[in-house]
């Protein structure tokens, strides 16, 4: 009579070899070390910290009641912010379309546009909104079109490599079909590649929009325009009060931006 | 036999006619009209061009002689990040457990819901804006910022991840008699945890690109530096930030790609 | 007219898939070519319009030379050259009329094709086909609401459309249920009667081979071992065309070097 020892090797059972349960202790000691040396180090005044939850209250209290006396100013500036958003959406998009082009493996007419591409979709991708933001207000001066081009050059990142991916990902078989009716490759693009990244397409342009939307809104913050100068504006003076209203019609503008782009996005696929 | 059909047209995406000019006339009015009211100076983007000429010309090359200042503000914006995303994935667990549509009853689902909304629809700017004012300036600002937006996607997802799971397993558990808080562990947490500590890595590297922007209003970090170095016009100092973060950007994407990749 | 000689194709240092390979293919006759997989059909088939390169030898269509052709001149030889496909690569989400007028896109220009406006004369010989063939029902439906058969039918109309000199097939059936493949065999072989065009098929089916094809070639291993009508295929040459493996062709042929 074997005992469960000899037949399975060991008699008892635990979820994890002993490998895989130092390996497990391993990573949770090293997550729990950096949390520890962030925590130690950091350069905070804990004195504030223990503060912290009767201080937000307070900024939370002053800003109430909401004061709605300078809405139409902000509504207005809100569609400013809104108009940034979807020219500069619109802009990105047709931009993104030929980078995308090089950027795929199978579209990519040599090495050399690939990796040029690809270092447009990185550069653009990396640098934040607000990054270009700030370059582009140093370059322009405050105002729109610091706004608009920040947008632009986040978003050609963003969607070209969405779509850079989309296009490696096709069926190639429609592709080698129309190459070999003669067609040109610009008409082989026209008729096999582009219907089929189309769903995609529409997906994250609509998508990336409604993400600029969010963006849009800081921007002001910055200089580079819309509802951000207000907001900063209202800040500096301690108006909270309409720094609340504010608050409330950005949520608003996000709210509708979602509702809007959930509902294109359904009805397109 | 009739006469063979020598014409024919695409049927066009937006069947009804009127809905389709609709849209066409409404389009080219919006852009047209706003387009033509924008207000933009001219003048001043003329002359842009030549500023930018000066300004890349004054970043190259780029300069790394204060990579002390540099260093500082990178680790403190890795701080910020470590410390937003421990906060805000455990943060995150109860109140995506509020916001999933088959754990919670009616109201906490609400309110869960409507937490996860507000945290997600402020961008993290505002956000630090807000607490800068109410905590101070520096880096607990920016943590507390962070784990706001941290709460916003993790727990949004991990919300979703949970309506998903197979409640046969609950169920399970439920016919043995188990405990609620067994019930929990041994047959919620296991579906949701592959998925919790993929979110948790994205968090981190997500966190880590937010950090950067947080500080330049005050909210500490890396940020910071950057402000200040395009105020004062030190626009060498400024590429080298910005490569800096690019790289660290690029590197943590990297890692935390591979590191997602092995753990499924 | 198709002359195939001394066709050699060749990937990296190993041996041929094709080797030294002559076929003559004239007039209105549908051939077949049957062999076992690795034994070169498929790749024979995409030399003759080039969407695999062969490494040496001469096709030519026509008095055309087509080996040396290369950027306008090799479209204008593809657009006399229709392929029918097994997986039938169609634009799943273009229209019928739209995948079948993609026949055309060698002739037309880039505006009418971007824009679909199609001729007059196209358009109507694309609904004579498609009424021929018993798709035009589906000129504005979608290509991957169709099932195999249609869709298969819709690649044979693209095809044809071209207006082409020979038509290619490469396992045309192999994707379709034994009796839509017959309908399809049928298809083509009436098709080839009707508009006076020489067809080559890739078939793994001999039984179909047999029935719906003039002139059966047997490969093997990179050779034509079998050249003949259908009557002419007997057991013995049977067993020569599929008997066997390509790891021991590959002996035998490296015994014999």
């Amino acid at each position: 009579m074997t005992t469960l020892a000899e037949k399975f090797g060991r008699d008892d059972w635990t979820r994890f070899t002993l490998r895989q349960r130092l390996t497990r202790y391993g990573v949770l000691l090293g997550c729990a070390l950096a949390i520890a040396w962030a925590l130690t180090s950091i350069e905070v005044i804990w004195a504030w910290v223990w503060g912290a939850p009767e201080q937000i209250g307070d900024l939370f209290g002053r800003m109430y009641p909401p004061d709605p006396s300078n809405l139409d100013t902000i509504l207005k500036v809100l569609w400013d912010t809104v108009n940034i958003a979807t020219f500069a959406t619109t802009f990105a998009v047709l931009l993104s379309l030929p980078v995308a082009y090089i950027a795929a493996q199978n579209t990519t007419p040599n090495r050399a546009t690939l990796w040029l591409g690809r270092l447009i979709l990185v550069t653009s991708r990396s640098v934040n909104t607000i990054i270009w933001a700030l370059l582009f207000v140093a370059i322009f001066g405050p105002g729109v079109v610091a706004g608009i081009l920040a947008i632009m050059f986040r978003s050609i990142g963003f969607i070209g490599k969405l779509l850079g991916e989309a296009i490696e990902e096709i069926d190639r078989r429609p592709v080698e079909a129309l190459e070999a009716t003669g067609a040109s490759r610009f008409k082989v693009i026209a008729y096999a590649i582009v219907p089929q990244v189309m769903p995609t397409f529409w997906a994250v342009s609509i998508l990336r929009w409604d993400i600029n939307l969010r963006e849009s809104t800081v921007l002001g913050l910055v200089g580079a325009g819309g509802i951000g100068i207000i907001l900063q504006g209202a800040i500096d003076t301690f108006n909270w009060p309409e720094v609340a209203t504010i608050l409330i019609a950005i949520i608003v503008l996000v709210i509708i931006g979602e509702v809007i782009s959930a509902f294109l996005r359904r009805r397109i696929l | 036999m009739s006469a063979p059909r020598d014409t024919w047209k695409k049927p066009p995406f937006i069947a009804n006619p009127v809905l389709r000019w609709a849209v066409i006339l409404g389009a080219v009015a919006y852009f047209g009209w706003v387009g033509l009211t924008m207000p933009i100076d001219w003048n001043r983007v003329a002359e842009g061009l030549g500023r930018a000429g000066r300004i890349f010309g004054g970043a190259f090359p780029p300069s790394f002689e204060r990579s002390g200042l540099l260093i500082d503000g990178f680790l403190e914006s890795l701080k910020i990040a470590i410390l937003a995303t421990a906060g805000g994935v455990l943060l995150s667990i109860p109140i995506a457990f509020m916001s999933a549509r088959n754990v919670a009853p009616k109201p906490i689902f609400y309110l869960g819901r409507a937490i996860i909304i507000v945290a997600r629809s402020f961008h993290p700017v505002i956000v630090a804006i807000l607490f800068v004012k109410a905590v101070g300036f520096g880096p607990f600002a920016g943590v507390l910022t962070l784990i706001v937006y941290s709460i916003g996607f993790v727990a949004k997802m991990l919300a979703e991840r949970i309506e998903e799971i197979d409640f046969g397993q609950v169920e399970a558990m439920r016919a043995a008699g188990a405990p609620y808080f067994s019930t929990l562990i041994y047959a919620i947490f296991p579906q949701i945890m592959p998925r919790q500590i993929g979110l948790t890595i994205y968090q981190l590297d997500s966190n880590l690109r937010a950090s950067a922007v947080v500080g330049i209003v005050g909210a500490g970090g890396i940020g910071a530096t950057l402000a200040n170095a395009f105020g004062r016009y030190d626009y060498d100092f400024a590429l080298a930030i910005t490569m800096v973060i690019v790289g660290v950007i690029l590197v943590s994407e990297a890692v935390s790609g591979v590191i997602r990749k092995r753990i499924q | 007219m198709l002359k195939i000689s001394d066709l050699v194709k060749r990937y990296g240092s190993g041996d041929p898939v094709l080797k030294n390979l002559d076929l003559t293919i004239e007039g209105e006759s549908v051939v077949s070519i049957i062999g076992s997989s690795g034994a070169g059909k498929s790749t024979l088939l995409r030399c003759i319009n080039r969407l695999v390169e062969p490494t040496s030898g001469s096709i030519m269509l026509n008095c055309t030379e087509l080996t040396n052709l290369r950027g306008k001149n090799l479209r204008a030889a593809r657009r006399k050259i229709g392929m029918v496909f097994q997986g039938f690569n169609l634009v799943d989400r273009l229209t019928v009329m739209e995948n079948v007028q993609s026949g055309r896109l060698g002739y037309i220009s880039t505006w009418s094709a971007v824009t679909r406006r199609y001729a007059k004369a196209d358009i109507r010989r694309a609904y004579e086909l498609m009424e021929r063939v018993g798709i035009a029902q589906y000129a504005n439906t979608r290509a991957d609401q169709l099932s195999g058969g249609e869709r298969q039918r819709v690649g044979v109309v693209r095809a044809l459309m071209q207006d082409p000199d020979i038509l290619l097939a490469d396992e045309p059936t192999a994707s379709l249920d034994p009796k839509t493949s017959e309908q399809i065999m049928g298809l083509l072989r009436d098709l080839a009667g009707e508009l006076k065009l020489p067809v080559l098929i890739n078939i793994h089916n001999v039984t179909e081979a047999k029935e719906y094809t003039d002139r059966i070639v047997g490969m093997r291993y990179g050779r034509i071992i079998f050249d003949d009508e259908p009557a002419k295929l007997d057991q013995a040459a049977m067993d020569q065309i599929y008997a066997g493996s390509p790891h021991a062709d590959r002996a035998k042929d490296g015994a014999a070097a």
